[in-house]
């Protein structure tokens, strides 16, 4: 019998985030775990994928991973460094808007993709403070498509957001279209337990993937609002060769994957 | 025509004559690349207080002016420092303690708040920000914006698109002009006039710039008027926009500026240990801000050692293969 590979948890929402990515798509890509995920795309399975940030470096190469989206390793060789209005434009126009995939992460989310990093508690005194919406609110309101990194805790799955930062689903329905917003928000939730998508009509987050090892019942104990699970299936685990990739040519120093 | 306009001057000088108590600043650079580091330390070390922070993602330069109590209310979109401090430690604590009042916006709002100010037009209009609370949750109360005729009426206001549904938009969002007293930006190449050439991205420092009374530069290089001349399609603030010019090599220093050094992220790392206590903060404020005259003295503290670790190789303009964690 053929003994799967061992991986880590950010190694495979790494990989179940990069398997999203499709050729010829234009990738925002947010800091950390985001930018691995954009990279590994375009070492494995979406070699013409265009990386892009909000900082207004596009098509950058990205030889060393980068810390941050202001990191100088965004700038080298890029197709043009421009400018924050620049990038955000590229995404409110629908010419180019509507083929951006956007990967980013939130403290918290609810079952309609709605996000959260702004704060926990009241928002006049918070419990605690994060560091707000940077471009995320932006780019929910913008690009039709966005991978959504978390952590699967009851504290970051809740029934209603301490604050709605970044739009997804909104109520649900036609809320969102109502509210003026284009079609959009979170597409896909990665995090260390499954895969989530939300249902076309609902637009309520179910279960699509639980990774091997972990059950429905892991998954809904770590969610706090009830989320269809009836859907899911187990998710295949990364191939020998997207690992390779990964550790290798990716992130060799594991500064993003750690130990 | 000559234009004998030298702005050239010391940064002290320069930060007393522009930067007063209660006055509306705005700092350039994004997380860890090209915050104006000397300029917010001499900030410090003159002990400005109760100033308005504009900012779109900064990281460094609030958070070391958060924690030295010069600021008292924020516009800004995130407050981070990559790694070292992936929410800046005092100002989540200033925000959490209610020490400072900070109103929320999106990066692409703080940016088109600075283009309006710029422009010399009273808002501009954007799809983002619908149904979020952005919109309905206000930091600035509504009687402190009565009561403050520097600080707009209203956050953002929504409208209907007034020309029906042109651009398939029904409604439109719309973010209130910026225009500061004073911005802080630090750039590659500056001359005497404050012609400014920024190499790399620029993330909204020509806005900023150009939306603000005056600008106080701090460049890596001061340099000719003819060398600046000669390549204009590369420069991106003329000097008509600048108030004043401090040559301060390394005045990112410890952020990054491509194509010179790296950001420090030993030393951005150590700040952000420092930061989770009163004392240790201050031991480390005493130390590095308020312990040296100026940013030379400052650097002098650091050592060369590790700003050579950090110098940026030529052809990719960062360090490579620097030891980061």
């Amino acid at each position: 019998m053929n003994k799967a590979p061992a991986y880590t948890p950010k190694e495979i929402m790494t990989i179940m985030a990069a398997r999203e990515i499709k050729n010829n798509d234009i990738v925002f890509s947010g800091t950390g775990i985001s930018m691995l995920a954009a990279m590994a795309a375009k070492k494995i399975n979406a070699p013409d994928s265009v990386i892009f940030f909000e900082t207004g470096a596009m098509d950058s190469l990205l030889e060393e991973i980068p810390f941050a989206v202001a990191d100088p390793r965004i700038m080298y060789r890029a197709a043009a460094n421009s400018s924050l209005a620049d990038a955000f434009a590229t995404m409110q126009n629908r010419i180019t808007g509507d083929k951006v995939i956007a990967v980013l992460g939130a403290a918290q989310i609810d079952i309609y993709g709605n996000l959260n990093t702004t704060c926990i508690g009241d928002y006049e005194s918070p419990r605690i403070r994060f560091p707000g919406s940077g471009g995320g609110c932006d780019v929910l309101s913008f690009v039709p498509r966005c991978i959504a990194f978390m952590q699967h805790e009851r504290q970051k799955f809740v029934r209603k957001l301490d604050y709605l930062t970044s739009p997804g689903q909104l109520a649900g329905g036609d809320t969102r279209k109502k509210a003026g917003l284009r079609p959009g928000g979170v597409s896909i939730v990665v995090t260390n337990l499954g895969v989530m998508r939300f249902d076309k009509d609902t637009g309520r987050m179910y279960l699509d993937k639980f990774y091997p090892g972990i059950t429905q019942d892991d998954i809904l104990s770590n969610t706090e609002f009830k989320m269809d699970v009836s859907k899911a299936s187990e998710a295949d685990p990364p191939t020998e060769t997207e690992l390779k990739i990964l550790r290798e040519d990716c992130d060799p120093q594991r500064l993003i994957l750690g130990p | 025509m000559e234009t004998p306009m030298d702005k050239t001057m010391p940064l002290h000088e320069a930060i007393q004559l522009y930067v007063k108590n209660g006055s509306h600043i705005s700092i350039g650079g994004f997380t860890l690349t090209r915050n104006p580091m000397a300029a917010v330390y001499e900030i410090i070390r003159q002990n400005i207080r109760d100033l308005h922070l504009y900012a779109h993602s900064n990281g460094a330069g609030l958070d070391e002016l958060i924690g030295a109590g010069c600021i008292s209310k924020l516009e800004i979109a995130y407050a981070g420092i990559g790694k070292a401090a992936p929410t800046c430690i005092r100002f989540a604590r200033a925000v959490q303690n209610k020490e400072i009042l900070c109103e929320d916006y999106s990066n692409y709002m703080m940016s088109l708040r600075f283009m309006a100010g710029a422009m010399g037009v009273p808002f501009l209009p954007t799809l983002s920000g619908f149904g979020s609370d952005i919109l309905t949750r206000w930091g600035f109360s509504e009687s402190l914006r009565e009561s403050d005729p520097k600080i707009v009426n209203k956050k953002l206001v929504v409208i209907d698109n007034p020309f029906g549904n042109w651009a398939e938009a029904e409604k439109v969002l719309l973010v209130p002009a910026i225009n500061p007293d004073v911005t802080l930006i630090h750039v590659q190449k500056a001359d005497s006039m404050g012609t400014c050439r920024i190499q790399g991205l620029t993330f909204a420092d020509i806005e900023q710039a150009k939306a603000s009374r005056n600008v106080i530069v701090t460049c890596e290089e001061l340099v000719e008027k003819e060398n600046l001349r000669q390549n204009p399609d590369l420069n991106q603030i003329p000097f008509l926009h600048v108030s004043a010019v401090c040559h301060v090599p390394m005045g990112a220093y410890p952020t990054a500026v491509y194509g010179y050094y790296d950001y420090d992220s030993q030393y951005l790392k150590k700040v952000g240990r420092a930061a989770k206590t009163e004392e240790a903060f201050k031991t480390y404020q005493d130390t590095y801000i308020y312990g040296v005259k100026n940013h030379s003295e400052f650097l002098n503290l650091i050592g060369k050692d590790r700003l050579r670790a950090i110098a940026a190789d030529p052809e990719t303009g960062y360090s490579v293969n620097m030891k980061r964690d």
